[in-house]
């Protein structure tokens, strides 16, 4: 059943391990793993399951095998048909489904078909243990099935009861079927000396394997430790790679240029303060995000004067509240006058910017070293500030002030009462 | 301070990158021009308590991030020399970070001003002799991390009078924070400098004195302590 179908979707995913399906299943996942991993239809595969369960039980034997040896995973069907299938149980995976209820009862009516019709002969009185026993294990390794299940889907449970109630079943189950051995191979009498030396077997193995397991445990975390650090190493390199390391190699090229070498190293500076310190809280934010609230927002417009302009903002923010209307106003009047800060007083060294809110009242100031210059001497006819910094602060409700006096630079100060919030 | 006569101040730099120290000394560090004498260097905590121990500077220049426990570190182990009965040895963080928790733990520690490693050469020097004669020195920033320690709590409590800002010292910070020079500071309040400074200096002590109160609350609201 390999030869048709299986070559044509190989092309498609030419890398594929067999994977038990997740989703969909009727019992372990195996057939629809299966069938994914073939490129056949599930019911094929499921029909000839049903059939060589009937040829003497192998199904059932190739079926557990397949469910104790290959992983789960999300391998499966994943056509068309598989995808409306897992839309339709996704709902409803609490509850198991028809389908998984019809398999199990098939199942079972084939095992009590099976044990009437096979003759163990003297043999049979065996079988029941046996069964327990390997309802038992299968009990058992389920569980594993159930973890992994659980860290490929990565829902944490709370139950923490099931798992071992679930492990206490298979024992018991695995006992009960050991006492069933022994009840019949021998007399009853000698029950409580084969518990015995079983229980000192079973300590003793213990004793011996125990020390070799808590160090696997040990290696494992410290593996994965190691790991962890590894992937935050690389990605730091990473980071350094694509910023730091490109913007250097652009300010050696373009070394005869201060001002663009000034820029590029205050734009990576930022860049890179940003990454160290908002990375450590976690917060990975989307930088294309515009921002919600006032000192981010001044923090960006800073950062764009700067970089747009080659003179350093200095920002200092003091309180913060959400942006409104009012205050984007405000912020926008702020740019106006960080541009003009560095366009005529950025010589005299950085454009410092504060930013205040206390109660209601947002205080923004921007204030340069420049040479300053005489307010009343601008002639009536230049707009810049009076439009867009004055005119819009007042059509906002706010007012500013320009305030300058020839070589001792220049603040804007900024005052708005923000909207009750 | 070129107007003053003479001035001299020797000074320790503390830092783990010797490049940075170097340049640091290339500004600073000549004597003839600046009055500054570097007399001493150190890497590491270590080696910075034994060389401050030895050296005695006037000003510690000191790095927030070094090897064997940071700049609160070395302000904790030298906290002798800050209290003696001879000369007191003075700290400034002299950072990289401007991260608020930087800031106000080296201040706390006791150091006397803070500023940040782009700050010029002029004004370095300046801010050395600043503290050499006992006064604080603040930058924009650190105006800014005060004034927003003190902020959030609006009604004060009467018996916490002592620890708060008053009308004054917070106009005084906002204008250091909006970029106001003291002189200016002082011309703009119709104050002397002197006065400018004092108040400065009352924000520092409160700054130190205050972890029992704003301070605490403001830094645990930010896990930073």
């Amino acid at each position: 059943m390999t030869t048709a179908a299986a070559p044509s979707s190989a092309e498609v995913r030419p890398l594929r391990k067999l994977y038990r399906s997740s989703e969909g299943r009727w019992l372990g996942g195996v057939a629809r793993g299966l069938a994914g991993h073939l490129g056949l239809p599930v019911s094929w595969v499921r029909l000839v399951f049903l059939v060589l369960f009937f040829t003497s039980g192998l199904g059932a034997l190739l079926y557990a095998v397949f469910w104790f040896v290959v992983p789960l995973g999300a391998g499966g069907v994943d056509s068309a048909p598989r995808a409306a299938k897992t839309a339709k149980s996704g709902k409803t995976s609490r509850r198991p489904d028809k389908g998984k209820i019809f398999a199990v009862v098939v199942v079972i009516a084939a095992l009590v078909a099976l044990s009437e019709n096979l003759q163990f002969g003297s043999a049979n009185a065996y079988v029941w243990p046996l069964l327990l026993m390997g309802i038992g294990v299968a009990v058992v390794w389920r569980q594993a099935d159930n973890a992994r299940r659980a860290h490929w889907t990565e829902v944490s449970r709370r139950k923490r009861l099931l798992p071992l109630a679930r492990s206490a079943a298979g024992a018991i189950l695995v006992g009960a079927g050991v006492t069933g051995f022994v009840v019949i191979q021998g007399s009853g009498r000698q029950l409580g000396s084969v518990l015995q030396a079983s229980l000192a077997v079973l300590v003793g193995i213990g004793l011996l394997a125990g020390p070799y397991l808590v160090r696997m445990t040990q290696d494992l975390s410290e593996e994965r430790l190691m790991r962890i650090r590894a992937q935050e190493r690389a990605e730091v390199a990473a980071h350094v790679h694509d910023s730091v390391l490109h913007t250097l190699t652009l300010i050696q090229r373009s070394s005869e240029n201060p001002r663009e070498v000034a820029r590029l190293a205050r734009a990576q500076e930022r860049e890179l303060r940003a990454w160290l310190y908002k990375g450590a809280k976690g917060t990975s934010k989307d930088e294309e995000e515009a921002p919600q609230t006032l000192a981010e927002a001044v923090k960006a417009t800073a950062a764009e004067v700067e970089d747009h302009h080659g003179v350093p903002v200095e920002v200092v923010c003091v309180g913060d509240c959400p942006l409104d209307e009012k205050t984007t106003a405000q912020v926008q009047s702020a740019r106006e006058a960080m541009v003009n800060a560095a366009k005529y007083g950025g010589e005299g060294g950085a454009v410092q910017v504060f930013a205040e809110v206390e109660g209601l009242t947002v205080f923004v100031s921007v204030r340069d070293r420049g040479p300053g210059f005489d307010p009343a001497s601008v002639p009536a006819d230049r707009m810049g500030v009076r439009e867009s910094i004055i005119g819009r602060m007042v059509r906002n409700g706010g007012k500013a002030e320009v305030r300058s006096a020839p070589g001792e630079g220049t603040e804007v100060v900024l005052e708005m009462e923000r909207a009750q919030s | 301070m070129s107007d003053e006569q003479e001035r001299r101040a020797r000074v320790v730099l503390v830092d783990d990158h010797r490049m940075f120290r170097a340049g640091v000394q290339a500004e600073i560090g000549q004597t003839a021009t600046t009055g500054i004498e570097v007399v001493g260097e150190a890497g590491d905590v270590d080696q910075a308590v034994t060389v401050i121990t030895a050296t005695r500077p006037d000003v510690v220049l000191l790095d927030v991030h070094l090897p064997g426990g940071g700049g609160v570190e070395v302000l904790r182990r030298s906290a002798a020399l800050m209290a003696g009965p001879e000369q007191p040895v003075r700290f400034l963080a002299l950072s990289v970070s401007d991260a608020a928790e930087d800031v106000i733990g080296v201040i706390r520690g006791g150091a006397r001003g803070y500023v940040t490693k782009t700050i010029t050469g002029t004004d370095l020097v300046n801010a050395v002799f600043r503290v050499a004669d006992g006064d604080a020195v603040f930058s924009p920033r650190l105006a800014g991390f005060v004034l927003d320690a003190f902020a959030s709590t609006d009604a004060p409590p009467v018996d916490e009078d002592l620890d708060r800002l008053t009308q004054r010292e917070r106009e005084v910070l906002r204008l250091i924070a909006r970029g106001y020079a003291y002189k200016e500071i002082a011309k703009q309040l119709f104050i002397s400098v002197k006065t400018v400074e004092s108040h400065v200096s009352a924000v520092l002590r409160k700054l130190q004195l205050s972890n029992r109160h704003e301070l605490t609350r403001w830094a645990t609201a930010r896990r930073l302590v």
